[in-house]
């Protein structure tokens, strides 16, 4: 696998706002919220009759506005729908930064958009893992399949898609959503096991900021990455939510300078406030200190200390 | 050179978008343009809508443009939605 697409799995990917693909306004003030990815949709926001159009309209921003987040692009299905196939040809070669294929429910889906991303990136001259593929599981039959799917070719993120889900279970939405649970896990799991990122499904009652950062709170103790969202102003809650406390700031400092000087020195076991360091504590801290750079907050650390770049 | 087989419209009436409308006419280019933004930008528009079409390989063709402070990325999409569909019979 190549190392753009290694580095892809890595990203930081906190916030992913959906942006409909026919709306030049939406189109062109999107990057201004500071949200980590933008899902360009020219899918289930879009009507049969302007499919055709959609996807040139995303097609040309991409290649003309200079986003800042990472930019996704939700493409129809290519096998269960009339549309997929025509917005590959489009969109890939518009370079973004993923594809997300959505509904997923068997890895050779995943092939058949891998195949045509490898094409274009070879006919353009592009480094290989310059796209790469976000899946969504919104199906029984996908969750199933799920751990075959997140060791696709490309696959850098997963996320949850609820509602063909909810539809699919024969259940509806709840609060707390009780009905995810199961498939919320799965797919973290599997996540996990191929060393990918995972984002929780949209929240879409815009005028409840309170449960809105409830759920956050939540998929952000199960161990997601981050979540999607519709409207500019769940961003920041995200964000918010997703951003380390002073506390657990300064405590991954000391822990990554105490792990630096180890290193140095040699001294084989360390200790910092009388707990024992390991692999796993010089891992989440070092993601600590990434996700407070992410947030803007500028951690020093001491020489030959160091955060995992991403 | 490929040609128009019928009339068709791309687009949409709204803030930040152009509603194109391409006709098959005997040759050359034409552009009928009103815009939000006709006295800064109106040349700027028409030139840009005559290369796309050409840039398309398209001959042949009436676009009428109905602006609302599009930018070019918007206009370039909605006149290649415009030529697409009406290139198909």
């Amino acid at each position: 696998m190549s190392q753009l697409t290694e580095d892809a799995k890595k990203r930081l990917s906190r916030s992913m706002m959906f942006v409909p693909g026919n709306s030049p306004k939406m189109i062109n003030s999107a990057d201004i919220h500071g949200a980590d990815s933008l899902m360009f949709d020219i899918e289930d926001s879009i009507p049969v009759t302007e499919k055709d159009t959609a996807r040139l309209l995303v097609a040309e921003a991409l290649k003309k506005l200079p986003f800042k987040g990472e930019r996704v692009v939700r493409i129809n299905h290519p096998t269960q729908t009339p549309y997929g196939l025509d917005d590959m040809d489009v969109i890939i070669p518009a370079k973004p930064d993923l594809i997300r294929l959505p509904k997923t429910e068997d890895v050779s889906e995943v092939e058949l958009v891998a195949k045509k991303i490898e094409e274009v990136e070879k006919a353009n001259g592009w480094e290989e893992g310059t796209i790469n593929i976000i899946v969504a599981i919104e199906s029984v039959k996908g969750l199933y399949n799920v751990r075959e799917i997140c060791h696709g070719p490309r696959v850098v993120a997963i996320a949850l898609g609820a509602e063909d889900y909810r539809a699919d279970l024969r259940t509806t939405k709840n609060k707390p959503a009780v009905e995810l649970l199961f498939a919320r896990q799965t797919i973290l799991l599997a996540a996990r096991e191929a060393g990918i990122r995972v984002i929780d499904t949209v929240f879409s009652d815009v005028k409840d900021p309170e449960g809105f950062r409830e759920e956050v709170e939540f998929i952000k103790a199960l161990g997601f990455d981050g979540k999607s969202c519709i409207h500019p102003s769940q961003i920041k809650i995200i964000h918010d939510v997703f951003t380390p406390s002073e506390k657990e700031i300064a405590h991954s400092v000391k822990v990554l300078n105490s792990y630096a000087d180890a290193l140095r020195n040699n001294k084989g076991v360390i200790a910092v406030d009388g707990k024992m360091i390991d692999g796993p504590i010089v891992v989440r801290a070092q993601r600590v200190v990434d996700k407070a750079w992410a947030a803007g907050i500028k951690v020093e650390l001491e020489e030959g200390a160091e955060r995992d770049v991403k | 050179m490929a040609k128009l087989v019928k009339a068709a419209t791309a687009g949409f009436d709204e803030k930040n978008d152009v509603l194109v409308t391409v006709e098959p006419i005997a040759s050359g280019v034409e552009v009928d343009l009103t815009s939000k933004v006709m006295h800064q930008y109106g040349k700027h528009i028409e030139e840009f809508i005559k290369k796309v079409v050409a840039d398309a390989g398209f001959d042949g063709v009436k676009v009428i443009a109905q602006d609302k402070n599009a930018w070019d990325y918007t206009i370039k999409a909605r006149v290649l939605g415009a030529l697409e569909r009406g290139s198909k019979a």
